[in-house]
C-alpha cells in the first residue's frame, strides 16, 4: 500500500552508485518470503537489482545501522529513511553518533508498515504470497486455492496505528510528497492505563513483562540505544543476557532500558515491532515522553538536531518528584 | 507479644555535604529515629543512579529516599536539579508499573536540619512500615 514504488526506489539507488555518488546502499533485502525483509548493505548494481525490496514490511529503521556502518568505511552510504526514522536519525547526529558527510539520505514517504504476526494471527500460518489489492491485502496460502483478503489498516505495526508523523526532518533528497505532522493521540493507551487502579497496572505489567525471554532485541534495535558498552552486558551484573530468574529482573531490565532513553526516546517503535514477544514496550517510552512533556514542556526527541534532550537539561523552577503525585490526584 | 512484626529496611541515600552532616546533627542533637533507615552516602544526590534504586529493592529494601541539598545549594552548583529530573521521572514510572508510590521519596535536608531529617524519617518509615513488606520490587532469592 507504499504510494512510492520499489521500481523507482532502486532506479534511483542504482544511478547513485553508478554514478559514484555512494559506495554503497542500505536498503532492504528479499528474504524467503516477501514479509521477512532482512536489512542489507549493498556494494554492487546486480546485487541491488537482484535483492532490493520495498514493500509494506520495510518496517526495519535504518538510523541505527549508520552507526556501525559509517565506522571506518569509505565513501558515502546511501539510506533510505521513512519519516519516523528521520527522527532518529536527527538524535543521532544530536548525539555525534555518526558523521554527516558520509551519509546520502533519500527521504522516503511511508503509509504505514504491516505487522506480519497480525497478519498471521487473521489467516494463519502458512503464507506463500501476499499481494496489495486497494485497501486490502490478497493473501495466498500454501495449502488453500482461495485467497484471503485482510484490511491493510487491520494489521499495521502499533507503532504506525498511532503514526506521529508523515514529516521527513532530515534528508538529502525526497522521493515522493512531503507530509505533515499528525496529532495522533498516541498518548491514550497510556492515559487509559494511568485511570487504572496501582494493583490493576501492577497485574498488567506482570502479565505483560513476564513474557520476557531477555533477548535484548528491543535493546539492540533501538536507535536511542547505541552506548558501545552496555550495563545489561557487564557479567558483575548478575543481570546479563540470560531469560529473566523472576519477576523482578523483567522489570528491572524494562525499567532500565526505557530510562537509559528518556528523553531521547524519539517513538520510533522499533522496541515493539521487534518484539518476540509482542510485549507493548513503546508505552513505557511512551509513558516517559508523556511524562516528561507534561512536566517540562512539549518536547520531540530529533525533531531538530542539537536540541537538549530534557533530562540533560534543568530549570531552578521544575516541580518536586513528590508533586509529581499530588499534581496527578488532584486531577483526578 | 507480637514475634512477626515487620520491621522495614529503609535505604537512605544521604549527599556528603548537606543531609549526610544533617544526619549527623541529628545524632549530636539526640534526635530520636529509627535505626531501620540505613544510611549510604553519596558525594551528590546526583550521583543515584535509578539502578541503585532499584538494586535496593531487589536486596531487599522496603523503602528508598534520597536525600540531598536544596535546590539551589548544590556543592557542585546543579546536581540536585539533575536528581530532581531524574527522580520525578523514575517515580512515576514505578507508579505506572503499580509499585507503591510510598516506597520512594526525595527530601532537600541542609546540614543545618538535624530536626528535618530526624523527622523526615519518622515520618517515612511510618509510611513504608503501614505499606508493609516490598512484595512488588522483590527478589526471593536475595530474601534473607
Amino acid at each position: 500500500m507504499q504510494k512510492i514504488t520499489q521500481d523507482k526506489l532502486l532506479e534511483k539507488a542504482v544511478s547513485l552508485l553508478s554514478n559514484g555518488t555512494v559506495s554503497a546502499v542500505l536498503g532492504w533485502s528479499k528474504g524467503e518470503f516477501s514479509y521477512d525483509v532482512t536489512p542489507k548493505m549493498f556494494k554492487t548494481e546486480d546485487d541491488l537489482k537482484e535483492n532490493f525490496i520495498w514493500n509494506d514490511f520495510c518496517g526495519v529503521n535504518f538510523s541505527k545501522y549508520l552507526v556501525s556502518k559509517t565506522d571506518r568505511f569509505e565513501g558515502k552510504i546511501l539510506v533510505f529513511l521513512k519519516p519516523c526514522d528521520t527522527y532518529s536519525f536527527n538524535q543521532l547526529l544530536t548525539e555525534h553518533r555518526f558523521d554527516r558527510e558520509k551519509v546520502y539520505a533519500i527521504g522516503v514517504p511511508c503509509e504505514g508498515m504491516v505487522d506480519v504476526s497480525k497478519l498471521k494471527a487473521k489467516t494463519g500460518e502458512g503464507i506463500s504470497e501476499i499481494k496489495e489489492d486497494g485497501e486490502n491485502l490478497k493473501v495466498t496460502k500454501i495449502y488453500e486455492d482461495n485467497q484471503v483478503a485482510v484490511p491493510f489498516k487491520d494489521v499495521l505495526l502499533e507503532r504506525c496505528i498511532n503514526c506521529k508523523s508523515k514529516k521527513h526532518v532530515a534528508y538529502d533528497e525526497l522521493m515522493g510528497d512531503e507530509g505533515e505532522v499528525i496529532d495522533s493521540n498516541r498518548f491514550d493507551e497510556v492515559a487509559k492505563l494511568e485511570a487504572l487502579t496501582p494493583d490493576e497496572r501492577f497485574a498488567f505489567w506482570q502479565n505483560e513483562l513476564s513474557r520476557c525471554i531477555r533477548c535484548n532485541a528491543c535493546r539492540d534495535a533501538c536507535p536511542a540505544c547505541t552506548c558501545e558498552k552496555c550495563v545489561f552486558d557487564n557479567p558483575a551484573s548478575g543481570v546479563e543476557n540470560k531469560a529473566p530468574a523472576n519477576s523482578f529482573e523483567e522489570k528491572m531490565f524494562h525499567i532500565i532500558r526505557a530510562y537509559h532513553v528518556a528523553g531521547r526516546c524519539t517513538d520510533c517503535g522499533e522496541c515493539s515491532r521487534v518484539c518476540p514477544q509482542n510485549i507493548p514496550l513503546h508505552l513505557l517510552n511512551r509513558k516517559f515522553i508523556k511524562d516528561i512533556n507534561e512536566f517540562y514542556g512539549e518536547y520531540q526527541a530529533g525533531a531538530e538536531v542539537g536540541s537538549r534532550a530534557p533530562l540533560v537539561d534543568y530549570t531552578t523552577e521544575d516541580l518536586e518528584p513528590g508533586e509529581v503525585f499530588d499534581r496527578r490526584d488532584t486531577d483526578a | 507479644m507480637q514475634v512477626n512484626e515487620h520491621k522495614p529496611l529503609i535505604v537512605a541515600f544521604c549527599c556528603n555535604w548537606c543531609s549526610y552532616a544533617g544526619a549527623d546533627l541529628a545524632g549530636n542533637n539526640r534526635l530520636n529515629y529509627p535505626a531501620d533507615v540505613k544510611i549510604i552516602r553519596v558525594p551528590c544526590s546526583c550521583r543515584v543512579n535509578p539502578m541503585f534504586i532499584l538494586r535496593a529493592f531487589q536486596r531487599g529494601a522496603d523503602g528508598v529516599i534520597i536525600c540531598g541539598c536544596h535546590p539551589g545549594d548544590c556543592h557542585y552548583t546543579s546536581g540536585n536539579y539533575y536528581t530532581r529530573r531524574r527522580m520525578a521521572a523514575l517515580f512515576s514510572m514505578l507508579d505506572f508499573l503499580g509499585i507503591e508510590k510510598e516506597r520512594t521519596r526525595v527530601e532537600w535536608v541542609s546540614a543545618a536540619e538535624g530536626a528535618k531529617f530526624a523527622a523526615t524519617m519518622n515520618d517515612f518509615v511510618e509510611k513504608v512500615t503501614a505499606l508493609g513488606e516490598n512484595k512488588r520490587l522483590e527478589d526471593l532469592r536475595c530474601k534473607r
